[in-house]
């Protein structure tokens, strides 16, 4: 990563988190259930992780979790909670900073929601090994914000030529606005192997053709791996369980361990 | 001061609007019609108010308070509606010594006359403002990207060609430079971060050398059917256009 300020990133006295980005440009593909299930597998290796639920104006990390959180990013930006109260632990091993609802008016980028979450994001990095922000759907300012608070930005992409369309418009969005020249992939709901290869070359061959000749440098598209569709995931999802707990041997979760792993790399 | 009247004198129903009425007669507006002190005559006496406080008092243009509202509305209307918007900000060029060589009075002349211009190559439905001393802004509700190079230029243009008489037999130019950017479709924005853009691209027209346009490069979330055909093989994407 060129954007890491170190290279002391597999080590525990790392100064500093490793931020991640989770964005998607449509919504429903599996963004949150990436990004717990992926704060899980890190945990289980031994990190200090938190996952920030960056999607302020329609949160959904609390009804993922199952968790019914009395204190959230809401109080914390209207000055009623101390961050330290908002930080709650997550059934995976890895603490989480919930939204919560009533936070429509942090929906649409302020200078003010600018401050906060700058803060937010701060004060927890030297805490954690890593964080992993959690974006909400779509290319508003609030995503392309949190996402350039961001060492890397990981695109949940699925097969299918909408989520690919949006996956394409974001990356595109990013180049232009972000200079990014890495973007990290895993693509969700795959039925077979070699699709997320297939979806990643596909992607890179539009961004060699249309995007990177207006750069200055060139964006290259990294595959972290694929999930297979796996009945598993519904029924998590349905029992609001973590894959990564409820089913830790299911082809998803294995699947989404080796994307952790190669995120260590 | 509330402070220096004593604090036993009685309620009384009768409001104060010498100040108020004198301020509207001062600024060239309709006096309130109706019986005085009725609630018609005292709603047409807030809405001069309203209006009053939503203007600039030299140009007559929106002000900046206005502004910021009119471009609130348009970002709430543009994420809904899906419609492209576009904002202008513009500087008059070299304002500085226009004021110096021919005086300040000469300097109001300019800004009426270049205020004047903006209206009339703007459509009605566009909102120009005076929005700082020689800034102006102007919000294009439903401007498409395509266009928007060309109406910038034509502002520009009609802007440069104009003379501004500041004296019985004296004429002066003067030239704006111009920044826009678009609040794209379906992207969500505020009005200081739409500001934010505009300023960026005016602060390149002014370094690029005045009297110019730039436009903040637009369009970079749509996919055109030229990307899809790629991302989906040109047999599975056929273009029906």
């Amino acid at each position: 990563m060129s954007a890491a300020p170190s290279k002391a990133r597999n080590t525990k006295a790392a100064a500093r988190a490793r931020i991640t980005a989770v964005t998607s440009g449509k919504g429903g593909v599996g963004k949150t259930f990436v990004s717990c299930n992926l704060a899980a597998a890190l945990a289980r290796q031994g990190r200090r992780v938190l996952v920030l639920d960056a999607d302020l104006g329609l949160a959904n990390l609390d009804v993922m979790l199952n968790l019914a959180p009395k204190i959230t990013l809401h109080d914390v930006f209207t000055g009623k909670s101390s961050l330290q109260d908002a930080i709650l632990p997550a059934p995976g091993g890895f603490s989480a900073l919930l939204a919560g609802s009533g936070m429509v008016e942090y929906s649409r980028m302020t200078p003010e929601v600018r401050d906060q979450l700058l803060k937010v994001i701060e004060t927890v990095a030297p805490r954690y090994d890593h964080v992993i922000l959690d974006t909400g759907a779509g290319i508003s300012d609030v995503v392309l914000y949190a996402v350039s608070l961001a060492d890397q930005v990981l695109v949940v992409v699925t097969p299918e030529p909408t989520s690919m369309t949006d996956a394409y418009a974001t990356i595109k969005v990013l180049a232009s606005t972000q200079s990014r020249v890495q973007v990290q992939l895993v693509v969700n709901q795959t039925r077979r192997h070699g699709e997320g290869r297939a979806v990643c070359l596909q992607l890179q061959q539009v961004v060699d053709r249309f995007v990177n000749p207006g750069l200055a440098a060139p964006v290259r598209l990294d595959l972290l791996g694929q999930v297979p569709l796996d009945i598993a995931v519904r029924d998590s999802v349905l029992r609001r369980q973590l894959l990564m707990e409820s089913l830790p041997g299911s082809p998803a979760a294995l699947a989404v361990a080796a994307v952790a792993t190669r995120l260590l790399d | 001061m509330a402070r220096s009247q004593p604090a036993s004198r009685p309620a009384t129903p009768a409001l104060q609007l010498d100040l108020a009425l004198q301020l509207l007669r001062q600024a060239g507006h309709a006096l309130p019609e109706g019986t005085p002190g009725s609630e018609a005559w005292l709603q047409s006496l807030i809405d001069s108010l309203v209006d009053m406080s939503s203007r600039d008092a030299l140009t007559g243009l929106a002000n900046r308070r206005s502004f910021e509202l009119a471009l609130a509305r348009e970002i709430d209307r543009v994420a809904r509606a899906g419609e492209p918007a576009l904002l202008l900000a513009l500087d008059i060029d070299h304002f500085k010594s226009v004021n110096d060589t021919h005086g300040h009075a000469s300097g109001d002349l300019v800004l009426k006359a270049v205020a004047k211009v903006l209206l009339e190559c703007v459509r009605p439905m566009d909102m120009v403002a005076r929005v700082g001393g020689e800034e102006f802004a102007i919000v294009m509700p439903n401007c498409a990207p395509a266009f928007g190079e060309a109406v910038a230029e034509r502002v520009r243009l009609r802007v440069e060609a104009l003379p501004v008489s500041i004296g019985l037999s004296q004429q002066i130019h003067v030239s704006v430079s111009i920044g826009g950017a678009f609040a794209p479709q379906w992207v969500r924005s505020s009005p200081a971060l739409w500001i934010e853009r505009a300023d960026i691209q005016l602060y390149r027209a002014k370094a690029q050398g005045r009297n110019r346009v730039c436009l903040e490069p637009s369009a970079v979330s749509v996919v055109s059917a030229e990307e899809k055909a790629l991302l989906f093989g040109i047999s599975q994407f056929q273009d029906i256009e």
